[in-house]
């Protein structure tokens, strides 16, 4: 078992003729997930790598019956290929862009919500989102690890990388991206509600790091909805205000957004959080052995 | 990107947005013809991106040019919450009658922006929100429906503004709206907004922060960068396209994931604690997830060329850059410096995980590069950094 994305799930890719998109569609076919096809309105009819290229994302649903796009389109147009996948209602769009600006971020996310949250959207700059062994939807390494029994929800790709290799020999149900800028789409809460009632989800990896307080509205989710296991580990605990490190969203501004406030918020409703990521792959490898 | 307040204003007067007439002087001479030019009484304030200024000190009325000088000697070279002051603003002085506070910022927990406005405004205004919220009106604002006069005007008055001022205020926040969208900001702050005793509702204080992300289409910005303020190495590994920042530790980190690398910077100074002198990381470098020999090259050249470094830590995740390749990038990048004539004169203690992690492994040892250890854990490779950075310290 796994959320939002199972061996049935049928992938699109939006952006499949660019370098990015060639490359990572390969890589998805490789590991064994169904991509039915891609979009670009400029190659419509067209085949690439063996795969019709469709006009719209409407027409490539209609077409193959896809139910995932994967979205690999430069910064400048990504948001009006979220909204053309809003608008065909696709269940779910991953967005791997990275360098989105804040303000059509902002927007297609009020466009999403204007037509009723229909598609759920991961991402943008994220790694996307794996059920190993089922599906693969974005540029999560597919080898790194195995089918299993631990969710993992991260604001950060390598990071997530880390944790599913050192836990390989335990596996995951899912893995989530969710990425690293001030605005995303899915939300820790959002695959914290999704774990918890997956019956294929034993335990559940958190990963944050500093910027926001959405660590910090996942703890309050957590002390209220989730009685699964969670163990947790935050990212940029000597990381200096002012300075944004890498990621968008990542920086420390006042006295909001600190690592330490994120710590002590998630182990005050009872989270085990990991100083290092080995650490925090330790922790849940007790839960796991302990079950 | 932060701006200084005199850009802000520059941007708020092209927006048709009213602020003071204002000169920016970077020098005591500067300050006095600017405060001539001005004539009768001047504002002179200092130009630092930070905030709490008139607390400090760093504004200050003058009654004539001989004034602005000893208020512009004073103010120069002054330290502000570690901002170094570099420059002033001098500007005519309004006479003001009342001190509003206005925003438009990003409100990340709601994925939209947010319009905060008050009557209260002026330097407590953080007081204010933490007292008497009920004087502070958040109010969403949507991106797709935006801002127009009314709006704006059902805005100031949530603010508590008085009637007298609420065309103004109005005029001034839908023009402001225009600065936030068509600049691709985060945040345009103006506090104080204010009632001047001729009646204008003014912009006396700016603050604005752009979405980098966005420079792609806002090529002007460019002209925004305080060039002389950048750290010269942040500066070099930006013409690299390198994701640098420099940290005040000697500790070299190189890694792979801005979320990996940031985790890097922890462990190092967890590990560092228990060595001589407590090392700490120098930088942070992300060169992302498909890590080139060229580079690391320049990675390795920009960490290298930092005085402070004594030992460097290389972290990798092999995903989809498996570790052979890394091990490769690292082996190159060795060749690569030699051919610069840059030789890598510090530790490297080289950590590789992922996929392929014993082929990388085993490239390494087999090119048996000089001052370069392999160490199979994060957590040990950074303590391995740490010890040699307190050694060589």
């Amino acid at each position: 078992m796994a959320i939002w994305l199972t061996e049935k799930s049928r992938i699109i890719v939006q952006g499949i003729t660019g370098s990015e998109g060639t490359k990572h569609t390969l890589r998805m076919l490789a590991s064994g997930a169904q991509v039915v096809g891609g979009v670009n309105p400029r190659k419509a009819g067209t085949t690439h790598e063996g795969l019709p290229v469709f006009a719209t994302v409407a027409e490539a649903m209609e077409k193959t019956r896809a139910d995932v796009s994967v979205i690999f389109v430069p910064p400048a147009f990504t948001a009006s290929a979220v909204k053309e996948a809003i608008d065909a209602e696709i269940p779910l769009a991953v967005v791997i862009t990275e360098g989105v600006p804040i303000h059509d971020t902002t927007e297609f996310w009020a466009y999403a919500t204007a037509k009723g949250n229909k598609t759920r959207i991961i991402g943008p700059n994220c790694p996307g989102i794996a059920s190993p062994g089922a599906s693969n939807a974005g540029i999560i390494p597919a080898d790194i690890t195995t089918p299993g029994r631990i969710g993992l929800v991260s604001k950060s790709g390598t990071l997530t990388y880390q944790l599913m290799y050192e836990l390989r020999d335990f596996g995951f149900s899912t893995a989530v991206g969710i990425g690293g800028d001030p605005v995303i789409g899915t939300t820790h809460i959002d695959a914290l509600q999704a774990f918890q009632g997956d019956p294929g989800t034993d335990a559940i990896v958190m990963i944050g790091e500093i910027g926001g307080d959405a660590e910090e509205r996942a703890a309050a989710y957590i002390e209220k909805h989730v009685t699964k296991p969670v163990v947790a580990y935050v990212a940029g605990f000597t990381a200096p205000e002012g300075k944004t490190m890498g990621h968008a969203g990542a920086i420390v501004s006042g006295s909001a957004g600190t690592a330490q406030a994120k710590k002590e918020a998630l182990e005050k409703v009872g989270v085990r959080v990991g100083k290092t990521p080995s650490e925090t792959a330790r922790l849940m490898r007790e839960i796991m052995q302990n079950r | 990107m932060d701006l200084f307040e005199h850009q802000a204003k520059e941007l708020f007067a092209a927006y048709g947005i009213p602020v003071p007439r204002g000169i920016v002087a970077h020098t005591v001479a500067e300050a006095r013809a600017a405060a001539e030019q001005l004539t009768g009484r001047v504002v002179v304030k200092a130009q630092v991106k930070t905030g709490g200024r008139g607390k400090a000190g760093g504004v200050k009325v003058a009654d004539d040019a001989n004034d602005a000088e000893a208020k512009a000697k004073a103010i120069l070279g002054m330290d502000i919450k570690g901002h170094t002051v570099h420059k002033v603003l001098i500007e005519e002085a309004s006479d003001i009658a009342e001190e509003y506070y206005f925003s438009f910022l990003l409100d990340r927990a709601n994925r939209t922006f947010l319009a905060i406005c008050s009557a209260a405004g002026g330097m407590d205004i953080e007081e204010v929100a933490h007292t008497a919220p009920e004087k502070v009106a958040k109010i969403p604002v949507n991106p797709i429906d935006g801002i127009d006069r009314a709006t704006a005007r059902e805005i100031a008055a949530a603010g508590g503004l008085p009637e007298k001022s609420l065309d103004g205020a109005a005029e001034l926040i839908e023009r402001l709206w225009a600065v936030f969208v068509d600049e691709d900001a985060s945040l345009v702050e103006v506090n104080p907004m204010i009632l001047a005793a001729d009646g204008q509702v003014k912009a006396l204080d700016g603050k604005v922060t752009l979405d980098a992300n966005a420079d792609f289409r806002q090529k002007e910005h460019e002209s925004y960068v305080d060039k002389a303020a950048e750290d010269p190495l942040e500066a070099r590994a930006k013409e690299k396209h390198l994701n640098y920042v420099k940290l005040d530790g000697n500790v070299g980190i190189i890694g792979n994931g801005a979320g990996l690398v940031m985790s890097t910077l922890d462990v190092v100074a967890y590990a560092g604690e228990q060595f001589p002198g407590s090392p700490k990381p120098a930088n942070f470098l992300d060169i992302g997830g498909g890590a080139s020999a060229e580079v690391m090259a320049n990675g390795l050249e920009i960490i290298l060329s930092d005085p402070a470094v004594k030992s460097v830590f290389v972290n990798v995740f092999g995903g989809i850059t498996a570790c052979d390749a890394v091990a490769n990038g690292i082996v190159s990048a060795f060749k690569l410096l030699g051919d610069r004539g840059e030789a890598v004169s510090r530790p490297l203690v080289v950590r590789l995980d992922g996929n392929n992690a014993a082929l990388g492994r085993e490239i390494l040892q087999s090119a048996a590069l000089p001052g370069v250890e392999l160490v199979d854990t994060m957590d040990d490779a950074a303590k391995r950094a740490a010890e040699l950075a307190a050694v060589g310290a």
